[in-house]
């Protein structure tokens, strides 16, 4: 489980997040859903440790990790994937999930050079485990290709195959469905389903297609400007006035958005 | 004789573009595969030539030691002091994105040489260290020797292309193109950046010490004027750029291809200049070696022999 604990963070003058405190319960598929511009994707940072809290704390299974760094945090079974992709562009897709995946044998510099036959079993382990990663994800066919001349839709899923190579408890998945076709996305809905019936993993998941959300989503938290809107079940914040007003204007939040 | 000339003018030539090439080698595994913008190598050859020839020559009141050690002893203690030397620097530097990594290290390279320089007792300054041996002195004279010394260089550019290989072939090396590619999204993948960035300084700077240690035994004398920026920092990008970044045998062929190039532009200079213009003449060349830079930059930009993934050595499910 993660928890937030009245976590702000600002740039400069700027209130990108403020005074947020929620929950991400184990087990389950957290939805977070805002207006663009309400602080989703900061929070998402601050969890996984790429921007600094200004005040408040992360906590991860009850553990403090608000000043640890985000590889360290990985480390502790926290996975993520970013909105704009950040593939590893001159790597092939099959690199680019065995790169994602652990490999401390074999990324011993002293292992690499004198004892080779060290890190073979786990290299063909993370090897393996690429290939299913690629054909779960229908990326056979361009498997060899540099994922920097991927499409963007390909990208969004190599974002998600790196986060599931890391073999995560928890993972946040920033707008993974933007961009990729609808037979894909329903699958990769079954597979969110699957991991987290099957394997008790946590998501936690930005997305603007509502319809998605409520598909998935069996708890839901509304961001706007930087606060917690409201939260509850999707058909709850559905029906919420001020998540519809957040999202078409109106009322409260008009010409604030 | 003509051709006895011709053959030790490419002795010389196979000696020179030798130690470039581990130079190459050296900029490939902190460029190529680890995205380390080194703009001050000619500080760490630097601070491998002196390391080695201070350890090999016999003792002398104008410098430090010497100490009488054997070259491959000399060799090592450029390496580590070169090494120990890029510690310190990535250590200050290498969080620096790359522009600024660029020009922290001409910097720190520049800080060392002035140092090497001026430290006179140490170095006996601009008057520099004579009487450095080979390896295998003693054992051949004259232009055998020449021949041995260039069999010793090679075998540690096949030791450097080993371990260079080694390196990128590996999970360590994929992490590291990883983090070049992508530093944010390798963090998220558990990655310890700055260990590896860490480790790639040290590991290049090291190597590149003992290209230092080999040139002060190639001259057999050492001075500042041997770690001039634009002849070691300068060329070595050049030819890391045009052999192919990326690409260990890209490096060891930017090395021979671009110091073929720049002998042969003194050729040039020398015979079709008019006399006035040959004291000149090396700043002539610098500007065709700039031109063929930019040539490079423009036409192929990833080199002769470009970089390419290492094979996968698991086939199958």
């Amino acid at each position: 489980m993660i928890s937030l604990d009245h976590v702000s963070v600002s740039f400069g003058g700027l209130k990108a997040v403020n005074n947020v405190s929620f929950d991400i319960p184990s087990g389950r598929i957290t939805g977070l859903i805002g207006p663009n511009g309400a602080g989703k994707t900061t929070l998402f940072n601050a969890i996984a440790g790429h921007v600094p809290v200004t005040s408040g704390r992360v906590l991860l299974e009850g553990a403090d990790i608000t000043k640890l760094k985000p590889h360290e945090r990985a480390a502790l079974g926290l996975a993520r994937t970013f909105q704009i992709p950040h593939e590893f562009s001159r790597l092939s897709v099959l690199e680019n999930f065995m790169a994602a995946a652990a490999a401390p044998l074999g990324e011993n510099v002293l292992n690499v050079v004198f004892r080779r036959s060290r890190f073979l079993a786990e290299e063909e382990a993370v090897t393996r485990a690429a290939r299913q990663t690629v054909r779960f994800l229908e990326l056979d066919r361009v498997s060899d290709e540099k994922a920097g001349n991927l499409s963007g839709g390909q990208k969004k899923l190599l974002e998600l195959g790196r986060a599931l190579m890391r073999a995560p408890k928890i993972v946040l998945l920033d707008e993974i469905c933007a961009g990729i076709n609808r037979t894909l996305l329903a699958k990769i809905a079954d597979k969110i389903k699957e991991l987290n019936t099957g394997r008790q993993l946590t998501f936690c998941l930005i997305e603007h297609d509502l319809d998605y959300v409520s598909k998935l989503c069996d708890n839901v938290v509304v961001m706007a400007q930087g606060e917690v809107l409201t939260r509850g079940s999707a058909a709850e914040v559905r029906r919420d006035e001020r998540v519809i007003e957040a999202y078409f204007g109106g009322g409260k939040y008009e010409g604030r958005a | 004789m003509e051709w006895t000339g011709l053959f030790f003018y490419l002795v010389s030539f196979l000696i020179a573009s030798g130690i470039y090439a581990i130079l190459c080698l050296a900029l490939n595994i902190q460029w190529g595969m680890g995205g380390l913008f080194n703009a001050g190598i000619a500080g760490f050859f630097a601070v491998g030539a002196y390391a080695s020839a201070i350890m090999t020559t016999a003792p002398s009141d104008k410098h430090l030691g010497g100490f009488g050690m054997p070259v491959p002893v000399g060799l090592v203690a450029a390496a580590v002091l070169a090494g120990l030397a890029g510690w310190a620097v990535a250590k200050i530097c290498v969080r620096l994105k790359s522009d600024y990594l660029a020009m922290a290290s001409i910097g720190i390279a520049e800080i060392l040489r002035l140092v090497i320089v001026n430290a006179e007792r140490v170095t006996n300054g601009s008057l520099g260290i004579a009487g450095i041996p080979r390896p295998f002195d003693g054992w051949v004279q004259g232009r055998a020797a020449d021949l041995l010394f260039l069999g010793f260089v090679w075998v540690i550019v096949a030791a450097a292309y080993v371990v260079s290989q080694r390196l990128h072939d590996s999970p360590w090396g994929r992490t590291l193109r990883a983090i070049r590619d992508n530093e944010a999204a390798a963090r998220a993948a558990g990655k310890d950046v700055e260990r590896f960035r860490l480790q790639t300084f040290v590991i290049g700077c090291a190597i590149m010490g003992v290209a230092g240690g080999l040139t002060a035994h190639e001259f057999k004398f050492l001075s500042p004027a041997a770690t001039e920026p634009l002849m070691v920092t300068f060329l070595v990008w050049v030819m890391l750029m045009a052999g192919g970044s990326g690409n260990n045998k890209g490096a060891i062929a930017g090395g021979l291809g671009i110091w073929a190039i720049w002998s042969m532009t003194e050729i040039l200079t020398n015979q079709l200049l008019p006399p006035e213009w040959i004291t000149r003449s090396s700043y002539i060349r610098i500007l065709l070696i700039g031109l063929l830079l930019q040539f490079v930059l423009q036409k192929f930009r990833s080199g002769l022999i470009p970089e390419a993934s290492p094979p996968i050595r698991f086939k199958g499910d």
